[in-house]
């Protein structure tokens, strides 16, 4: 494919129509020398960029421009430890939990580079379960919100109605892109302990398994600031 | 960093063993050409533990009911530190060419102008709600 266009192109006119734009952009140019898989995971990360501010920005404006008190977020997340009620200390478990998974993925994509290929199976795995502890976190979170709060997307007792909405949106979308990254590290982590990126000659995969949840835990960043501490 | 390099080609020794030749083979191919984005693990973990360390601090801030510029000043800059030092260094984008790191880090900057939009907005809904239902 690659000679046949190298070739037509260097004889004949430029191709015309469907095989004229394939031919056209993949010109036998490589604009990033990276491989294919991890570009488009960039790529895909920036768009997901763009979801997440969206989602950010008009819990800002909705934020800004309501009448109604705020909820008191340090207030609504604290819990009762020890008879001691310690504000906000649920959102700090999950921060530190996925800090954590990005400390042990980074590792994995290193182990992976080395090719050990215990490590980076069993660091992965560690990862995956630190992603399912963070969500079994979220969804006590939630319960707690919804059965003893009574927090709806659409009111609750504490203040402001658009409190529920955001909350459930930018919380749950953020929570999805946890799972679906807990079942991707699972996938891979078994494709590693099988030998397949060893055959393969390259543990690229695991590093684009990475930038996934690195990026989940990058985003987590933003709604900790301005959805709880805010 | 020659103690990594011998470790590799131990564990790219055992994988022959372990598989088919073909494996050892495309493992060999592998190793011959420098494998992309390998760093001295020391980094991570240093990165690793700052962003506990800011992440701690960002919780002591709400803790300690800090308020006002100071507040905003520093919840800010230890957000931008860990989401740079995730990008950075953990996402790798410090070790990438130029091309890749324009590519996917110039459009978020147009975000930028979306937010200050929807500000100016928000305080617009706002001023017009107090103005008509409050009075």
């Amino acid at each position: 494919m690659a000679e046949n266009v190298a070739t037509s192109a260097a004889s004949t006119a430029p191709l015309s129509g469907l095989p004229g734009v394939v031919a056209d952009w993949s010109g036998d140019k490589n604009a990033f020398p990276v491989p294919w898989g991890k570009a488009m995971m960039w790529i895909f990360l920036l768009s997901d960029t763009f979801i997440f501010t969206c989602f950010l920005t008009s819990y800002m404006n909705v934020r800004i421009s309501t009448t109604v008190p705020w909820p008191n977020v340090s207030d609504v997340f604290a819990l009762e430890i020890g008879g001691k009620r310690i504000p906000l200390i649920l959102i700090a478990i999950m921060t530190m939990v996925l800090i954590t998974s990005s400390g042990t993925m980074a590792m994995a994509v290193n182990m992976g580079y080395r090719r050990h290929r215990a490590n980076t199976t069993a660091l992965m795995l560690i990862t995956a379960g630190f992603g399912a502890t963070f969500v079994g976190m979220q969804a006590f979170e939630w319960t707690k919100l919804i059965v003893h709060e009574g927090v709806r997307p659409w009111a609750n007792p504490l203040g402001a109605a658009q409190f529920g909405s955001c909350f459930f949106m930018i919380t749950g979308f953020h929570g999805l892109h946890v799972s679906a990254g807990v079942v991707y590290l699972c996938v891979v982590a078994k494709r590693v302990w099988s030998g397949f990126y060893d055959r393969k000659g390259s543990y690229e995969t695991v590093e684009i398994t990475g930038l996934y949840w690195h990026f989940v835990d990058l985003v987590w960043v933003f709604i900790f600031a301005f959805f709880y501490l805010w | 960093m020659a103690a990594a390099v011998g470790q590799e080609v131990v564990v790219g020794h055992e994988v022959a063993v372990g598989h088919e030749s073909a494996a050892g083979h495309a493992a060999a191919a592998g190793h011959e050409k420098a494998e992309g984005q390998q760093h001295p693990i020391a980094i991570y973990l240093w990165i690793w533990i700052l962003l506990f360390v800011f992440s701690t601090f960002s919780y002591l801030i709400d803790y300690f009911h800090l308020h006002g510029y100071l507040r905003w000043s520093l919840i800010i800059t230890f957000m931008l530190l860990k989401a740079g030092f995730i990008v950075a260094i953990f996402m790798h984008m410090a070790w990438e060419r130029l091309a890749l790191k324009f590519a996917i880090l110039i459009p978020p900057l147009c975000l930028l102008v979306l937010i200050g939009l929807m500000a100016i907005e928000g305080d617009y809904t706002l001023l017009t709600r107090l103005a008509w239902f409050l009075h």
